[in-house]
Parts: C-alpha cells; structure tokens; sequence
C-alpha cells in the first residue's frame, strides 16, 4: 500500500496552541491545518466521531481566528464588511456569515457574535485568520475609522467545545449553580460571559451554544493563560458523562454529515454563496447601504447562478460501499458534470457520504450520477442535506 | 510509536510477508494501519486470482483515504480473510494477527526487508 503518513512533521513554521502539552500527553497525533499544529485524532477518529453523536466530544478550536470589533459604529461595519446585517444581531446571539470579495468570491465563512451592544467578536477559520483581519482594517479604512475599533486577539485567544447530548450536563458543572439557567436557557447561536469556577478560582468565558458537528454543544472562549485549566475541569466534569478528547478528524467527519461546509473544500474565492447553498447568508434585500461585493452577488442572483444556471453544492449519497473523495469526478452518462469537494465514508449513517458542487439542472434530490472513483463508475444518488439530523 | 513485528518480512509499500506459514500470509504493518487511520473497507483479490509482486491486487479505505494495497509476491491466492472484509477495523486492531489479509501460493518473492531494515526506514519499535 502507499498510504502517507497523515501527521505531517513538525516545522518552525507551525504554531501550537496552548493545550498542546494537554494533547501530546495523552498521545494524540498531530496534522499541520491552517499553520498551526493540531491533533488530528487521540485514538481511534472513529470511536472520537461516536462519542460525539452518543455522549461528548472535547475539542480544541485555539486555531480559530477571534477578532473583536468595538465602538457605537460596529455594527454598521460590519454591514459594510460582510455580507449579512449583524446590526440587526440582538445582544447575546450569534450569527453565521461571509466575508466576500468585490467579485463576489468568498474570502471566509466565519460566526459573529454580538457580545454587547458595541462589541462583535469574528470569528474567521484558523487559515484565514490573518487574512480576514487584515481585510476588515482595509474594510474599515473605506467605511472611516471613526466610532469603530478592531482587535485581533487571535494570539491570545483559545476556543474550547463540547460536543454532543451530554454537552450541557458537562458545561453546567464548571459554573455555580446560580449560573446554572444561565447555561440551560442559552438558546442555539446564543452566548453569555460567565465566570467559570474552577479550583483555582473563577475564569472569565465566553460561553456560546454553538458547533460544527451536528449535535447540541457549546463553545468557549478564554484567555491562553487558563485555558488549560479549563480543559482539565471539562474533562473531569466529562469523566462520569462519556467525554472523549476528539481531534480534526472526528470535526471533519461530523461537520461533512451534518452537511456543514469547510472553507478550502466546499467554499473558496472563486465559489459565490449562491452556489454554496448560501443566499440566504447574503442580506441583499435587508441591507439598504452598499457592502463590499454587493454589485457582483447582486449581478450573479439576477443571473440565477445557483439556482437556474451555473453549478450547485449538493449531498451525495453513495449506493455502493466505496468512498467519493474530494478532486473526484461526478458524472452522468460518462460525462463530467461536477466535483466532489468532500467525501468519505459516514460513520453514524453506515454509508457513503460527499458533498460535490454539479450543474444546476441535476441539483434536484433524487437525481442519479455517478462517480469516479479511480477509473470506475459507482453510482450515486443527489440527497438532501444534511445527511445526518440529530432527534431534538 | 507503531510496532513492527519481528520475524516477518516487509515491503516498501508496507505489507508484511510471514513465510513460516503455509502458505504464506499478508497483511499490512502497523505503521501502514496507523496512518491509514480506521480502515472501513477492504477490497481484496480473489481466491484463485493470480498476483504479481509490486503491482496492485487490492484496496484499503479508512476514514480518511483510500490507498492501493501491493502484493509482496507473486503467486496464487489460497484464501482471503473474510472476517477482516466483515470487520475492517481487526486491520487497526490486530494488524499482524486477526487483521491478516490473505494467503498465497508464492512462486516468486519481490524485494522485501528485514523488520530491522522496515523499522529503521519507517520509525517503527521492533
């Protein structure tokens, strides 16, 4: 066989988080995603994948960007900057958003939280972070500085999440009990500053409910300088309650069934959100003043990119056993009609699963293709997403 | 680290060769296993198919990739390991025992390495 190892060699270049010590301890392998040295797997990914959709999941998200917009005029920025109305974001919620380009192209799918009346945290992919940063200063040297600070306290900044129908039991042992509605009331993209209370006395967190695996979680920042400690106290409240440490594996293979793109797979700059199934994100109609790449979404929604021309992100589910794997052909009657941008075989659900953007007229669920997998046809079926929907 | 097993042969691509049973028998190192990830599928030569040393007579799928599998040897396939096709994680498992392969009739070996020589070259613990 000519399997390459996944775990790539450390190099200089590579930056680690500050529970890297936390991982090496108990044995995980490393992969280098976005610059920075990450754990791609504690054991078995499989196992880490299971725990998540049956009892908890511990991850790091320390390579995640987090960069704060403040001042009277944020939320207008960021109007500006991206493509959705955060003005519009009640104090406490979060919202999933774009960062495109004047051409329309994506830059970045990131999460905004409204933390406080004038404060927004962004939080852009652990790849893009410097980018992004880099062109909301751009951004906001064009809207005018006045009345809006940026910070990016990415360096700084670790992001924890816990994952899965324990989730919430495991979270609600790190606060007093006074906090503890605080935690349960915590709505789907909702976040609240709480004080964690650990033994070495009380941590400011960010405490958000959100994830990227399907399942009900929480994600929380904190400051480099405890973040160790507060893994420590998430796995001793996750002791009793199944939580296992999961790494990049186990996140890309929940993120692909509960159909959930990632930025270099599904989404880069020369994919509008239409194609990506994202229009909605795009707040053409509700934003009344110009955003950066409105002229260019705009021109492609009146073309009907996405939706009568053009290509279309769609799940595929595979009708044999193998795997459609990310570069690989989508056919129909031996012709090439699209690409898989992510695949693999679905851990919960038993069968092949992919995402793959293909012409807009074999969009339609139901619809038959195939694949090239290596040479051979295999036959798959255009299926809804997400593949996999967790019972509430 | 991943350990090789003394006493078997290895190629470049990873596979193990055991000559001390006949007939000899396949599988792939627990290096090979380790990088591969969770195998979930196995598509393995049939029984009676003839295979040529260094050249393609199957696939392993893991969670992750999917990787050609290399004949160490060539000859004639005397059995295949059904309970690793049902259960491709005995791959991961138990690399050198229950997650064999298959077996073969060999009539010529390709070029293989000591577990010495396989461990030096691949960072493996005998």
């Amino acid at each position: 066989m000519t399997a390459e190892p996944q775990a790539a060699p450390h190099t200089a270049t590579e930056k680690r988080t500050a529970l890297y010590h936390q991982h090496a301890a108990l044995g995980a392998s490393f992969t280098d995603f976005g610059g920075w040295q990450m754990p791609l797997k504690y054991g078995s990914e499989l196992a880490e994948h299971r725990a998540v959709r049956e009892t908890a999941g511990l991850f790091d998200l320390s390579h995640m960007g987090e960069v704060w917009a403040t001042g009277p005029n944020a939320g207008a920025f960021l109007d500006y900057a991206l493509v959705g109305k955060l003005s519009a974001v009640a104090v406490g919620k979060a919202k999933y958003s774009l960062i495109c380009a004047e051409d329309g192209g994506i830059i970045d799918d990131l999460i905004v939280y409204r933390v406080a009346e004038d404060d927004f945290l962004v939080v852009p992919n652990a790849g893009n972070a410097a980018i992004v940063a880099a062109e909301l200063d751009s951004r906001l040297a064009a809207f005018g500085r006045e009345g809006v600070a940026l910070r990016d306290a990415s360096v700084e900044t670790s992001l924890i999440a816990v994952q899965g129908p324990n989730a919430q039991d495991i979270v609600l042992q790190l606060f007093p009990a006074e906090h503890a509605e605080a935690v349960t009331g915590l709505k789907y993209y909702a976040a609240v500053e709480l004080e964690a209370q650990l033994e070495a006395g009380s941590v400011p967190v960010l405490l958000a409910r959100t994830g990227y695996t399907g399942e009900d979680g929480f994600e929380l920042f904190v400051a480099n300088g405890r973040a160790a400690e507060l893994w420590t106290a998430v796995r001793e409240a996750g002791e009793s309650r199944g939580l296992v440490p999961c790494g990049l594996a186990a996140r890309d293979s929940l993120r692909l069934e509960a159909g959930m793109p990632l930025y270099g797979n599904e989404l880069s700059r020369d994919v509008t959100p239409f194609e990506a199934g994202l229009g909605a994100v795009v707040a053409l109609k509700s934003k009344e003043g110009d955003f950066v790449g409105r002229a260019a979404l705009q021109a492609k929604k009146d073309d009907g990119a996405g939706t009568t021309s053009g290509r279309r992100l769609v799940g595929l589910r595979g009708l044999g056993r193998r795997a459609a794997r990310s570069h690989y052909a989508v056919l129909k009657d031996g012709q090439q009609v699209g690409e898989v941008t992510s695949g693999q075989p679905s851990p919960t659900l038993g069968y092949p699963v992919a995402l793959a953007y293909v012409d807009v007229e074999l969009a339609e669920p139901g619809t038959q293709l195939d694949v090239d997998l290596r040479g051979k046809a295999e036959p798959f079926e255009v299926v809804a997403l997400p593949f996999y929907k967790r019972e509430r | 680290m991943s350990k090789i097993q003394n006493g078997l042969r290895y190629s470049e691509e990873h596979e193990w060769l055991d000559t001390e049973s006949a007939p000899a028998k396949v599988g792939v190192s627990a290096v090979a296993a380790d990088a591969l990830g969770d195998v979930v599928y196995l598509d393995l030569p049939e029984v009676g198919s003839e295979v040529t040393a260094g050249s393609t007579c199957g696939e392993i799928e893991s969670t992750k990739s999917v990787s050609d599998l290399y004949s160490p040897v060539s000859g004639t396939i005397v059995e295949v390991n059904q309970e690793a096709i049902d259960n491709p994680a005995l791959v991961n498992e138990d690399p050198y025992g229950a997650g064999w392969l298959f077996t073969v009739e060999v009539t010529s070996e390709g070029p293989l390495l000591s577990a010495e020589e396989y461990a030096s070259k691949n960072g493996g613990e005998l």
